[in-house]
């Protein structure tokens, strides 16, 4: 489609497939981590060593998947679609190689210290002061090329995905430095500047919008891109995807708080939070629908062309999570659904249904482009593709049993108005489900392996027939 | 029928199309509403901490219930608080439990937040109030609870039923899944970091813990001690700092 321009333009792509490759490998080591936790939870010895007890490894299969995998993806895609979308060179292809070697020294440090238990102990903001420094640089070295770029775009209008990244960038970059302040007691430790209601409130803030801008609008920006392209047709309504960027940025913001209703935070914020929330399903579904939408006309495109698949049921589970998000911040339904395992249910449709699958949609889509030939097994990409939806759905199904579960036996009395159940019951009754939820992690596991073997096979293949081409030029 | 054909943009949201200046700043003000809607109130409204709300403080002032906040006199230690007295900063032995509670990440697992309801009432105890966790930097509310809610396990289980437990949980509960923290009982616990580590929450903008010298000297005393014996004393802390009074309302 677009290897054909009038006037070619030469990107710098090279630190683009580096993000690529290594968005792979980390989705790899990521979800393999999250099968041995899950594992543990089923059969708690393999809990031998310290330094892979649950609670240690939680917080790294955490940063693998959403910083390590998810970072070297929105920046791989972020500094490809920039580039194509503004027909335009990076505004500095040195800086982008220091946030890839910055941001893959931030996960190595994240690998060596959260097994170590050095923690700040906030959910999802885990690693210490020094690398959350770190971060911030690399993060708004990241930022600056890429807006700078937009700056000296070719096109007169910015595209729809780069609103989405710079939105991302921004929010990102308030919620980081916020919830990260805190005072040191040495290298390894520190303490947050704040405390118990206030803390919470903060955390969630930076919690669920990590969710909102980083794994939602991030990856938005992927769809508005990838999708069009993918499918070959231009995306469905310019008016919805104004809508839904507007009303996402404003509005998701606000849902922090539903993460904490009936605690000690006040009333009000925990409704204005799940009353913000109910709204959300309107942009989120226009968005979804303007994705899908796209495929009109093309919908038969679907038998032959396995990455699409990706890209398109990745947008039936980003309707299906932010339609169960809103319900799940509804009081009544959040009494039964918090603290347990349905949380951890609907966080992974999300990021494995649609994070994920839009991710790898846009991997295979970028591995082709990057370097100009077709997959090394279109059959392979197929295999992945039901591995990872089949994964996926075996996953959400059991922790939604569990979850349901657990909530309906926590409150449950029986006749003589005595709790019917003592917690440790509970707990066995989940064993089961904890063993499905694995076999459906390992599954969608087994299925980022095959994509890994594929990629590899592909660039190797490119390579070789590069050579070939290359002895006689030099010659 | 898609609209890709036609141009429906305001003239306002054209410009803001064109100028990445402009697109920019939109985004970047856009953004801030939430979290300081939601966020900033909680430093100032009364109603947010039990003991600065209005209802609670006459009762509290008026000795119809027990003290939220623990008032310590001149000339008072730590030793001379007693449960019920109201919430006091964690002694040196349980902020070192703290510390080995944040790196085992036994948050991920356990809540330190009841909820208001008949069924956790009769589980854990009486529901959780926003003043209980003010001096815990971070909060440890939790989000998840594969295991039971700490918050008022103090004092439930004997010192010896925690330090068997906590060493092969599968010993005292057979069907638990929680890992085996036997190594507590080989680690020393660091006098000199938990003594920083008081002087660091002396020098917190919110919620100072206002250790008084004597209290950070008596840091050294904990020397010697494992980390068990501090996460039993962090434990064994949580929950009792308020004596409740049935049938009032700690939240509004």
């Amino acid at each position: 489609m677009d290897a054909v321009q009038a006037t070619p333009v030469k990107y710098d792509m090279e630190v683009v497939r580096w993000f690529s490759v290594a968005a792979i490998i980390y989705l790899v080591v990521g979800t393999l981590i999250g099968v041995w936790i899950a594992a543990e939870l089923a059969w708690p010895s393999l809990n031998f060593i310290p330094e892979i007890t649950f609670g240690r490894l939680r917080p790294l299969h955490t940063n693998a998947v959403i910083f390590a995998f998810g970072g070297c993806t929105l920046m791989a895609t972020g500094y490809y679609m920039v580039q194509r979308t503004g027909a335009t060179r990076l505004w500095s292809n040195g800086l982008a190689w220091f946030t890839f070697w910055g941001w893959n020294l931030v996960i190595v440090l994240a690998v060596i210290t959260l097994p170590l238990g050095i923690t700040q102990g906030k959910e999802y903001a885990e690693l210490e002061w020094p690398i959350d420094i770190l971060i911030a640089v690399v993060w708004l070295a990241f930022g600056l090329n890429h807006i700078m770029t937009v700056a000296i775009r070719k096109t007169s209008h910015i595209y729809v995905s780069n609103w989405f990244t710079m939105s991302m960038i921004v929010m990102i970059t308030y919620l980081h430095v916020v919830n990260s302040l805190a005072v040191p007691v040495s290298l390894t430790t520190s303490y947050s500047i704040f405390s118990g209601v206030q803390d919470a409130m903060v955390q969630w803030w930076w919690g669920h919008n990590a969710v909102g801008f980083y794994l939602t609008a991030g990856f938005l920006g992927i769809m508005y891109y990838f999708v069009p392209k993918q499918a070959g047709r231009p995306i469905y309504s310019y008016r919805l995807s104004v809508l839904h960027f507007w009303a996402l940025t404003f509005g998701y913001v606000w849902l922090g708080a539903h993460h904490l209703q009936y605690t000690a935070l006040p009333d009000w914020t925990g409704s204005l939070g799940a009353a913000v929330s109910l709204a959300m399903i309107i942009p989120s579904w226009g968005g979804a629908i303007n994705g899908m939408m796209t495929l009109s006309g093309a919908w038969d495109r679907l038998r032959t062309d396995y990455i699409l698949r990706f890209l398109v049921v990745a947008l039936a589970f980003y309707a299906m999570s932010t339609f169960e998000g809103p319900v799940m911040s509804i009081k009544t339904v959040n009494a039964l659904s918090h603290y347990t395992d349905w949380g951890i249910g609907h966080v992974h449709s999300g990021a494995l249904g649609w994070v994920a699958m839009v991710a790898i949609g846009a991997l295979y889509h970028m591995v082709k482009k990057l370097w100009g030939t077709e997959m090394y097994s279109d059959n392979l990409v197929n295999v992945h593709f039901w591995l990872s939806t089949i994964g996926t759905v075996v996953y959400i199904v059991a922790m939604w049993v569990s979850g349901i579960m657990q909530g309906l036996m926590w409150r449950d009395y029986d006749e003589y108005g005595a709790l019917t159940y003592t917690f440790i019951e509970s707990v066995s009754a989940m064993h089961p489900y904890y063993v499905m939820r694995t076999i459906g992690g390992l599954i969608f596991h087994l299925g980022t392996l095959v994509m890994l073997y594929n990629v590899v096979m592909t660039v190797r293949q490119a390579s070789a027939a590069r050579g070939i081409h290359a002895v006689p030029a030099k010659a | 029928m898609s609209d890709h054909d036609k141009i429906y943009s305001t003239k306002f949201q054209d410009r803001i199309e064109r100028s990445t200046v402009l697109m920019f700043v939109m985004v970047a003000i856009v953004l801030v509403f939430g979290g300081i809607v939601e966020i900033v109130p909680l430093f100032y409204l009364d109603r947010t901490m039990t003991h600065l709300s209005p209802d609670v403080k006459g009762k509290v002032d008026s000795k119809e219930i027990s003290p939220i906040v623990w008032q310590r006199q001149a000339g008072q230690s730590l030793e001379d608080w007693k449960p019920g007295d109201g919430v006091r900063p964690h002694k040196p032995l349980e902020l070192a439990g703290r510390a080995a509670y944040i790196r085992e990440g036994c948050y991920l697992c356990h809540s330190q937040m009841i909820r208001p309801f008949r069924d956790e009432k009769d589980r854990y105890g009486q529901y959780s109030v926003s003043s209980e966790s003010m001096y815990d930097h971070p909060h440890q509310w939790g989000s998840k609870r594969t295991g039971p809610d700490l918050a008022r396990v103090g004092g439930k289980y004997s010192d010896e039923w925690h330090r068997r437990h906590l060493k092969y949980p599968r010993e005292m509960v057979p069907e638990s899944v929680m890992p085996n923290y036997f190594f507590l009982d080989d680690k020393k616990v660091d006098a000199a970091k938990v003594k920083k580590t008081m002087e660091v929450m002396n020098a917190m903008p919110f919620y100072p813990a206002n250790y008084t010298e004597a209290d950070i000297a008596s840091a050294a005393g904990i020397e010697g001690e494992t980390e068990m014996d501090a996460m039993i004393a962090y434990l064994q802390s949580l929950g009792n700092h308020i004596k409740f009074t049935e049938d009032v309302n700690y939240r509004d």
